[in-house]
């Protein structure tokens, strides 16, 4: 790691305007993607702004049909959330399968959906249930938040507040894990509802994408059979030790027959 | 006679120092002034280094020093040696290439360290490493082991980068019955590469007094005085009584601490150099690039047997990866760890191994846990389930049918070794019956019922331990004989310390020694401390690996205990007028015979060092005994491992349902512990069959350098253990004792990969069996199915 000034702002506007001042600055949340990189010394901001002190970034909060959780909530804290268990029980399970009890216990939601990984979790739930990224400049629909392989709309300076999900249908989330890492090799979130089906899938591209294949054969047909016979476009698809393209392709299919047949 | 204490499982006195934070391992120790390291290492493969400019470095904010290969060189400090040499069908000797400490010239890994920076703050070196301008000419890097011998010559002593070319057993009896046999079985198999990972990365201190112009290094050592011997005798570092070594507490070794590395040689080197005590600890990176990896094999077999499946020879050929430079122990792991213990537990007549070393552009591979013996295991135990498949025969009963029996014993094997004793048929029924292999066909037809796929397979391993008669070892090219030492020192008041030449990084010595110990003497066990680790304090010893601490070390402490009784028996007959031989010692007390006087263990302590009624003009007062342990034969532990898995033939997922291991260690002195070593080595055995693998790309980069991808056994990828014994007590140790540290980790991975097999319905499949891999070969198979119908 480089030497670095550390901040802490107490306000949003602080933070913003530190920014405004600093070199080559950088926020920091729960660390646990950013640090490693600090430690190997592919990252090297002259300031870290560490967001730990707003309260405007902090808890869960339901209004209506509307769930509300502030950018630096815990992963932790999510999975234990009554409000997001009895709203969005997927979420809650997603949030309890992400890395081990340390990684939840420091790992924030902004920060997760800030670094897009193309093999996170969350991502594939923003996606798969329309949620809005609501930052310090505006309010970003998931369908657009993200744009590719740890890309994603956000500006420089600009902060998550919040994440907000609508909460309507039944949703769930399953991972198949990277022996290794346990990041998604694939995720399939699917979210039903009076309007449609939504298809989320993260792990296996280069970023998360909504299988418009899948929403439309199950959008007629909620089944597991519904997917037969559907290939996926793969040339964006992510090939590694772990797992080769046809098995990626191979891994959507099986896994989201696996979320429908836990949700008929 | 090993007497009461023994068998019994007591809870590990280390233990309350581990869990509470009191350890103190070498990263703990910080010296007055301090100063720290930081290598700088190549980040490519091969290459020839064109140029180094240390001037920007050495000039940067706390920089004592940057010193390079060149000054290595200058300061005369020799290669890091082979301690084994092989000799090759020829009756060559091994072609080995010059480790130097730091690279002067050319790069042969990545990862290779080449200069090292010195500075105040960790923080600095690693600052002004970066400072440091290197230019370098790259070239070609071997890579796998099946291309190394036609690939660029890596060094000039080392032509077809071939080091030797060794066999054992008899060639043309081998051959003449493979072909004149009813059936052979044939089989190519790789033996994948593994990266250790302690949980305790290496870590290195040196510390120069300049008063007595002595250095003491501190470092994660499985065997303090043999890395003293090698950076005195053959590296030049010091005079021999001018090094003390000293390994504190050690977080796991499991062989990759047993070697001299670049490291600890140059913060030793540098720490006198500069008049300044210097520290180095591994960050896992490090660990991952540099730390000796384990395995690493291509081998072919040939199985021959008779119409009633009698094993009648076994060939095999074996390519190993010695990486780019031969490590410590690296050739004897192949060789005398790998061919002799092709025999198994099996009494096929002719057996005959050839076996060439091989150098890549890879950090270099020795000892990990089992060395040799798991890769002969895996080989063995793979083609005689292929062969039971061929033969349409019971896996298990194939294997009964050919064991050596009881009575067989003592057997010589044809290839060079001669087994004490075993009662194979014991495990393997135990072991059947622990993993109800009569219930196994009902609980297939439930998984099928499931949509799953499910299989069992089964492992008959034997091992080699207790490392080693010397003789033996020095006839085969040994540079040190392996005998252990071992010293009883009673105090005044009765209670002992224990100095051992072994080293304990995990096992429980300062347990299974003080219970051994305290047996012997009629003590409580808390009566006895248990010191290892420091060449300033005990005799010469030998260290711990291939299990050979407790048949060893263990059998030295039994000896020195047996001293302790005898002199504590004049003494006693001296007291009690009476002859030391009418005087009988059980339970703590010295007894005269038919009569009622004794005396206590503690009041013959205190006699021997307050010798006011003392025969001194016969025996010398005090009571301190040391011995030193030469073993007659290896030990020979044996048992069975039956695994069951269940796949997921959707996702390729493979899930271990249910594990056997029975196993004979001889005599054993804490259950628990053995259970505790039986666990850890079938994790790492699974870790290998299902998890691990270490890969280079084809320029010689680490693509598994982290675990993001290297997958470690987590114990949610584990079932319960069912762990039994068996036993046969060695015949020829004192403890009875055969060691139990590497059987887990022997026995285990073909057990997986066969039950892999059996529940795929195919002959083989490559570890390890990832959900990929298994889907993979799923996808494979049934288009092979395809096309054949
Ligand atoms: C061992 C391990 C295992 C893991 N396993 C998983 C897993 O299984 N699944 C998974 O999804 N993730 C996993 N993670 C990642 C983990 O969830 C991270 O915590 C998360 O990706 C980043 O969140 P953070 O709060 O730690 O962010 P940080 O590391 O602090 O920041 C990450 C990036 O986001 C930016 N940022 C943070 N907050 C904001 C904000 N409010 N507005 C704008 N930018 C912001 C930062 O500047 C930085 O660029 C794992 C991490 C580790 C170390």
């Amino acid at each position: 790691m480089y030497n670095f000034n550390y901040h802490c702002p107490s306000s949003l506007q602080e933070a913003e305007s530190l920014y405004a001042k600093s070199e080559d600055p950088m926020f920091l949340a729960g660390g646990h993607t950013l640090l490693p990189t600090m430690k190997q010394r592919l990252n090297a901001p002259t300031d870290l702004i560490d967001l730990a002190g707003l309260t405007e970034l902090a808890g869960i909060s339901r209004e209506g049909d509307v769930l509300q959780i502030g950018a630096y909530t815990r992963h932790a804290d999510v999975a234990a959330s009554e409000l997001v268990q009895a709203a969005i029980p997927a979420l809650a399970k997603l949030a309890r399968g992400i890395g081990d009890t340390q990684v939840r216990n420091r790992g924030t939601i902004g920060g997760s959906v800030a670094n897009n990984d193309p093999a996170a979790d969350y991502p594939a739930a923003l996606l798969g249930l329309g949620a809005t990224v609501v930052t310090t400049k505006r309010a970003v629909p998931a369908d657009e938040f993200f744009v590719d392989m740890f890309e994603t709309v956000l500006e420089e300076g600009e902060i998550i507040t919040a994440v907000t999900f609508p909460v309507k249908g039944d949703a769930e989330y399953i991972k198949f894990a990277n022996p290794a890492s346990r990041y998604a090799t694939v995720g399939v979130f699917i979210n039903r509802h009076n309007d449609g089906v939504r298809v989320a899938i993260t792990g296996a591209a280069s970023s998360v994408f909504r299988c418009s294949e899948y929403e439309a054969a199950l959008s007629s047909s909620f089944a597991e059979s519904a997917l037969n016979g559907i290939t996926l476009r793969t040339d964006n698809f992510n090939e590694d030790l772990h797992a080769s393209v046809d098995y990626r392709a191979h891994l959507c299919a099986v896994i989201a027959k696996r979320v429908i047949a836990s949700m008929v | 006679m090993v007497a009461k204490n023994i068998g019994e499982p007591v809870l590990r006195k280390e233990d309350a120092r581990f869990i509470t934070g009191k350890g103190n391992y070498t990263d703990d120790i910080n010296l007055r002034g301090q100063a720290h390291a930081f290598f700088v290492r190549a980040p490519v493969a091969r290459a020839m280094i064109t140029s180094l400019d240390c001037s920007a470095a050495e000039a940067a904010d706390g920089v004592v020093a940057v010193l390079t290969g060149a000054q290595v060189a200058e300061d005369g400090l020799g290669s890091l040696p082979c301690g084994w040499m092989v000799l090759s069908k020829d009756g060559s000797e091994m072609k080995q290439p010059p480790h130097p400490p730091l690279a002067a010239d050319r790069i042969n890994y990545s990862g290779e360290p080449f200069a090292v920076v010195i500075a105040d703050t960790l923080q600095q070196a690693r600052d002004a490493a970066e400072l440091v301008e290197v230019e370098f000419d790259e070239l070609d890097a071997v890579v796998s082991v099946a291309d190394a011998q036609s690939g660029p010559q890596i060094h000039p002593e080392v032509p077809d980068n071939t080091n030797y070319d060794w066999e054992l057993g008899e060639r043309d009896e081998t051959l003449k019955a493979i072909e004149n046999a009813h059936h052979v079985t044939r089989l190519s198999l790789v033996n994948n590469r593994l990266i250790p990972n302690a949980i305790e990365p290496r870590a290195a201190i040196g510390d120069y007094n300049s008063g007595t112009d002595e250095i003491t290094l501190y470092t994660t050592s499985q065997n303090p005085h043999l890395a003293r011997l090698v950076l005195t005798a053959f590296v030049q570092l010091a005079p021999e009584h001018k090094l003390r070594i000293i390994a504190p507490d050690v977080g796991g070794g499991f062989g990759s601490k047993i070697f001299i590395y670049s490291e600890e040689t140059v913060v030793a080197w540098a720490a006198r150099k500069l008049d300044l005590p210097i520290k180095w600890t591994a960050d896992r990176s490090e660990s991952f690039l540099t730390d000796a990896h384990g395995r690493d094999h291509v081998s072919e077999a040939e199985l021959a047997m008779d119409e009633n499946g009698n094993f009648l020879a076994l060939r095999v050929k074996t390519l190993a990866n010695m990486g780019a430079y031969l490590s410590t122990f690296a050739s004897a792991v192949p060789t005398y760890l790998y061919g002799t213990l092709l025999a198994g537990q099996y009494k096929t007549p002719n057996v005959y191994v050839e076996v060439q070393a091989v150098m890549t552009n890879t950090a270099p591979v020795d000892a990990y846990r089992g060395a040799g013996r798991p890769e002969a295991t895996y080989l063995l135990e793979r083609i005689v389930e292929i062969a039971a498949q061929e033969m349409n025969m019971d896996p298990a009963e194939l294997r009964r049918k050919n064991f050596i029996q009881p009575e067989d014993f003592p057997y010589q094997t044809p290839v060079a070794l001669e087994y004490d004793i075993g009662d194979y048929e014991a495990s393997l029924d135990k072991a059947l019956a622990m993993a109800d292999y009569a219930g196994f066909s009902a609980r297939r037809e439930a998984s099928v019922a499931e949509g799953k796929l499910r299989g069992i397979g089964f492992s008959c391993y034997i091992e080699a331990c207790g490392l080693a008669p010397s003789q033996v070892a020095g006839s085969l090219g040994a540079g040190v004989g392996l005998w252990e030492s071992g010293e009883v020192r009673v105090n005044p008041t009765g209670s002992v310390t224990v100095m051992t030449g072994s080293h304990s990084h995990g096992q429980g010595h300062e347990t299974t020694f003080a219970q051994l110990v305290a047996s012997q003497l009629g003590i409580s066990i808390d009566d006895v401390e248990v010191i290892h680790g420091d060449t300033g304090k005990m005799d010469f010893g030998m260290g711990t690996y291939g299990s050979r601490s407790l048949s060893v070390g263990g059998s030295a402490l039994m000896k020195a205990a047996d001293k302790i009784v005898a002199k504590g028996k004049k003494i006693a007959g001296h007291l009690m007028d009476a002859k030391s031989e009418d005087i009988d010692f059980d339970d703590g007390e010295f007894k005269v015979r038919e009569s009622n006087l004794s005396k206590t263990f503690q009041e013959i302590a205190f006699a021997a060092y307050v010798p006011h009624d003392y025969p001194l003009e016969e025996l010398e007062p005090g009571l301190t005994e040391k011995a030193f342990y030469d073993p007659a034969n290896f030990t020979y532990p044996a048992g069975t491992h039956i695994c069951e898995v269940e796949i997921d033939p959707d996702t390729g997922v493979t899930s271990v349902v249910k594990f056997t291991a029975v196993d004979d260690f001889g005599t054993i002195i804490n259950p628990m512990i053995v259970e505790g070593q039986v666990h850890g080595g079938i994790a790492q055995g699974i870790g290998q069959a299902m998890l691990e693998h270490g890969i280079y790309d084809e320029t010689g980069q680490l693509q598994t350098g982290s675990f993001m991808d290297y997958c470690m056994p987590r114990a949610d990828d584990l079932p319960n253990f069912d762990v039994g014994m068996t036993t046969t007590v060695c015949t020829h140790n004192p403890v009875g004792a055969k060691g139990c540290g590497e059987a887990g980790a022997i026995g285990s991975p073909p057990a997986v990969i066969n039950a892999i097999t059996n529940a795929l319905g195919v002959r083989e499949i490559d570890m390890p069996a990832t959900p990929l891999n298994v889907w993979q070969t799923l996808q494979n198979a049934t288009h092979e199915d395809a096309r054949g119908e």
